[in-house]
Parts: structure tokens; sequence; C-alpha cells
């Protein structure tokens, strides 16, 4: 995989090496390794059961390893104790999938949450960073809602609000367009490019979503069955000659095209593995 | 040796073993709860992560002060229904009026810490499993992992201290209204005055009755509150594995709780 890469290379936010994971006695991970940079939007690419959820957790640290090294912010987590892993984990931002908004606060409460928690900032203020945050994900005036009144794509947003709170170094996100149409998917796209743009952030976005990572990624890694098939950038990924990256890369084309099968298949949520020719 | 040379025997072991393993494994969860609880409860304002107030007494309101109608309820229930069969069992000697030791007695020591930490296991302990469960499932326990907030902080120990605080509470509040109800049958059904049902009752009653009860009260809460984050935290499967987890926090809370209400019994009175 060492093939990809001609970037000037910026500082290493995220370095994984090697890493070995299990799920009870199933081999996940079979040594995965990354490399993210500052400031670049990185999108870790797979089919469901690819291993690519598996392997965001495992670099938030909400996993445990079976070998292998992490290092985020140039910090191996292994050697973090709870409370230095707890001071790292106010650097980076993650959105959940679901949104993982706590439904029992407002949307405000749950972005400012991590403030609450983090500083000793008076409410004011939190409530004005709270709406500026809002703002930037245009939800602006939503901050009394519940999160059960939220469509999916709001939830999203606001997970991407509660996310940024922190102005965090590293954002990573988990499947931002997944449950979405394509108009509201694409807007979150634009989001987090704009987010990028706006804040500088780096940005780690784990997604089956072809097109939608072509869109965003500066660099794509692809992972299939627990390894990494090919790490470089969308150029590179569609150029290059191997069969089976482009075969991850045209289902998704395929697919578009009227198939009712793999059309009830998506629907029945048997998804992405059949796509492997 | 192969899978297939082992008999029944051998079977027979490995189940008990795993079993034990298991049981061995939930104590330690339950073990590891409590003290990370105890540890930021002690440690959390050194580390400008503080236990929250707030969360307590939000958890307080929710489950000791919206519990008192039905505790009330099932209190004054018991208390009549304690005075009744007293009443009856002690006719048969000719000695009703003796009834009053045994209500004091049996509703301080037994009767009202054990339906209050009943009602409160269905009650509180089912809700905390069910929310724990739904958080675990929706990631947002993972979101405040993600976000450097320890859930058994921010979750747990907020919910375990307004336990061990309004369980005891409750059960007080239930000795009276079991004593007071029970107070009223006795004057009804015996003609006793209930300034001299109150006399009585406050004469045989010491400290030692009352705290007996209120110990007890002060572990059921422990329990319950325990084992319904175990049960929340230990889902899986979506919507029907909230339903799962709930029903088994309850059951095993209640179990729980008339167990350990018999072994403390049996070594306090030793």
């Amino acid at each position: 995989m060492g093939a990809a890469v001609e970037y000037p290379a910026p500082a290493k936010v995220v370095e994984v090496s090697d890493l070995v994971a299990h799920f009870g006695s199933r081999l996940i991970l079979k040594g995965v390794s990354l490399d993210v940079r500052e400031g670049e939007i990185m999108v870790i690419m797979g089919g469901s059961g690819s291993g690519k959820s598996t392997l965001l957790r495992h670099i938030l640290g909400l996993e445990r390893r079976t070998s292998g090294t992490i290092r985020l912010l140039g910090e191996d987590t292994s050697t973090l104790n709870a409370r230095q892993m707890s001071d790292l984990r106010k650097k980076i931002g993650v959105a959940f999938q679901g949104g993982a908004l706590f439904s029992s606060m407002s949307v405000g409460d749950n972005i400012m949450l991590p403030l609450h928690e983090h500083t000793d900032l008076d409410p004011t203020t939190m409530e004005i960073m709270a709406r500026l945050k809002l703002e930037v994900v245009d939800l602006a005036g939503f901050e009394n809602l519940m999160p059960a009144e939220l469509s999916g794509g709001m939830t999203k947003r606001a997970a991407f609000a509660r996310a940024i709170i922190m102005d965090p170094r590293i954002l990573f996100c988990d499947e931002p367009s997944a449950g979405l149409d394509p108009v509201v998917a694409s807007a979150l796209d634009d989001l987090i490019l704009r987010l990028r743009g706006a804040l500088g952030m780096t940005i780690v976005v784990v997604t089956h979503e072809v097109e939608s990572a072509c869109k965003i990624a500066d660099r794509m890694t692809l992972l299939d069955n627990g390894e990494v098939l090919f790490t470089g950038t969308v150029d590179e990924v569609r150029a290059h000659p191997s069969e089976r990256i482009q075969n991850l890369l045209n289902r998704r084309a395929e697919t578009d095209t009227i198939d009712p099968d793999e059309y009830l298949r998506r629907l029945t949520g048997e998804d992405v593995d059949g796509g492997r020719v | 040796m192969t899978a297939g040379d082992h008999g029944p025997l051998t079977r027979l072991a490995a189940g008990v073993g795993r079993r034990t393993v298991a049981a061995v494994e939930i104590f330690g969860v339950y073990g590891a709860l409590l003290g990370g609880s105890l540890y930021w409860l002690v440690a959390g304002p050194r580390q400008r992560q503080p236990v929250r107030l707030g969360s307590v007494i939000l958890q307080m309101m929710e489950i000791g002060v919206r519990a008192i109608p039905i505790i009330a309820t099932m209190a004054a229930t018991i208390g009549v229904m304690l005075a009744i069969q007293g009443i009856h069992t002690l006719k048969l000697f000719g000695a009703e009026s003796r009834v009053v030791i045994g209500i004091a007695l049996s509703v301080t020591r037994e009767f009202a810490p054990l339906i209050t930490g009943i009602i409160i296991a269905g009650r509180s302990g089912s809700a905390l499993a069910a929310r724990l469960g739904t958080m675990t499932i929706n990631q947002e326990i993972d979101a405040l992992d993600a976000m450097g907030v320890n859930p058994v902080r921010f979750l747990v120990a907020p919910a375990l201290f307004a336990m061990i605080i309004m369980v005891p509470a409750l059960t007080i509040f239930s000795d009276l209204v079991a004593l007071f109800a029970a107070g009223v049958f006795v004057g009804v059904d015996l003609g006793i005055s209930m300034a001299a049902y109150i006399d009585q009752t406050i004469e045989i009653l010491n400290t030692d009755h009352v705290m007996h009860g209120l110990s007890k009260s002060a572990i059921f809460a422990v329990l319950i509150a325990l084992i319904g984050v175990a049960n929340g935290a230990s889902v899986s499967g979506g919507a029907e594995g909230v339903g799962r987890v709930t029903t088994r926090a309850v059951v095993q809370s209640i179990s729980a709780i008339v167990v350990t209400d018999m072994a403390f019994a049996f070594l306090v009175t030793r």
C-alpha cells in the first residue's frame, strides 16, 4: 500500500500501523495501516463487513485491539491512562452514524454538553457558541427542539454541531450520508467540505457511498475484508488497474442503474457483500 | 481428547464452570461500577470532572419524589394487611391487643424496606436498565466516551447516589404510612385510640429496629442501581434487546432484594 502518495507531507495526526482486531474469535482487521495528515479529508471506504466501522472504533479508543499501534495527534493511545485519554478526546470530535444525540436533552443542551463538562465558560457564552455552531450546520433556531423532533438529516447536522463545539483538531464522521436521500446526503458532503474550509480541521470519514467519497476525499483508503486494498487520491483510486478495486468502485454505479434484485437486497439490509463479483 | 470424548459428567462440570466464571464476572462488573462511582465522587472534583449535584437531584426526583404516591398506597395496604392478619391470628389466643407489637416490628424491620425496594426495583431499576440499554444501542454511551466524558461518572454515579439517598428516605416514609394505616384499622377494629396506639408503638420501637430496616434498604438501593446499570449496558439486539434486559433487571433485582433480606436478617440476628 506504500505505493500511493506524493503529497508534501504535513504532520500525521492519525497513524495506525499493523492493527489487528478480533470480535470474539472472529478476525476483523488483518494488520491495517493508515496515516491521516493534518488538514486533509481522508475517506475510509468499504462495504459492510469490510471492517471500516471497527477500524474507526479502534481509532477512537472504544475497542481493545489485539495488536498494532494507534497514534492520535502523535500520542500512542495504548500508553495513555484514562485521564490522558480523556484529555486527548477533547481535541477530537465524532459525529456518529445515527447522531447519538442524548434523547433526554434538547438539541442546544446536546451541543453544549462538551462545554459543560470540559470548560468553565459561563452559560451565556456556551449558548452563543452553540448557536454559532448551529449556524455553521444550517440549524439556526433549532436549539430548543428535542432530538426526536428532528429529521434524519437534521439529526446528523446537529451531531456535527456537537462534534465541532470544542473546535477539535480532528473530526471523525461515521457514515454521514447513510440513511439519507441523495439531496440531503449531498448537502452533508458540502457541509463536510465547508467545515474543512472554514475551520481547517482534519476530517476522517467512514463511508460505503462511493459517490460521496469521491466528492469529498483528498485521499481514500479502500478497505475490504479487514485489509487495506489501496490508499491514494481519488484520481489514483479511479485509475488503479486492480480488478478488486474497480469492482468496489463500480458496484455503486451498477446498483444505481435499475437492478431490482440489488435494490430489494439493499432494502432488506443485505446490502453490499453481494457486490464482489 | 476430542470433543466427542466428553461424557455427560465432563459436560456438566464444564457447564458449572462456565456459569461460575460468568457469575464471578458479573460480580466484577458490579464491583467496578460501585468502585468507579465512589472514585468519581471523591476524585472527580480534583480532575475537574465532578459528579454533578444537579444530575443527582434530578434522579432523586425521578426515583424518589415521583414514587411517593405508589409507595404510600402500597405501604398503607401492607399496614392494614398486617393489622388484619395480626388481629386474626392473635384472636386464637385472645391476645388481639398485642397486635401493635407485631405491626411495629414487622413494618419497620421487614415490610417497609421490602415493599419500598420491590417498588423501586420495578419502577426505577427497570427505567435505569431501559435508559442505559437504549443509550448503548443509540451509541450515546460511545458518544460520551468519545467526547472524554466518563459514562460511569455521568450516568451511573448520579443514579446510584440518588438511589442510596432515596430508598432509605422512602423506607422511612413507608414506615410512617404503614404504621399510621395499621393504627387506623386497629383503632376501628379493636377500639384502641390513635394516641394509645402511637404511644405503644413508640415504646416498642427502638433505634435498632428502625436501623435494621434502613440499613437493608440502603443495600437494596445499591443492588437495584447496579443490577439495572449492568443489565442495561449489556444490551444487544435492538429494541427487543432493551425489553429483554429491562425484564431481566427487574427479576434479578427483586430476587436479589429478597435473598439479601433473608441473609441480612439471619446475620444481624445472630
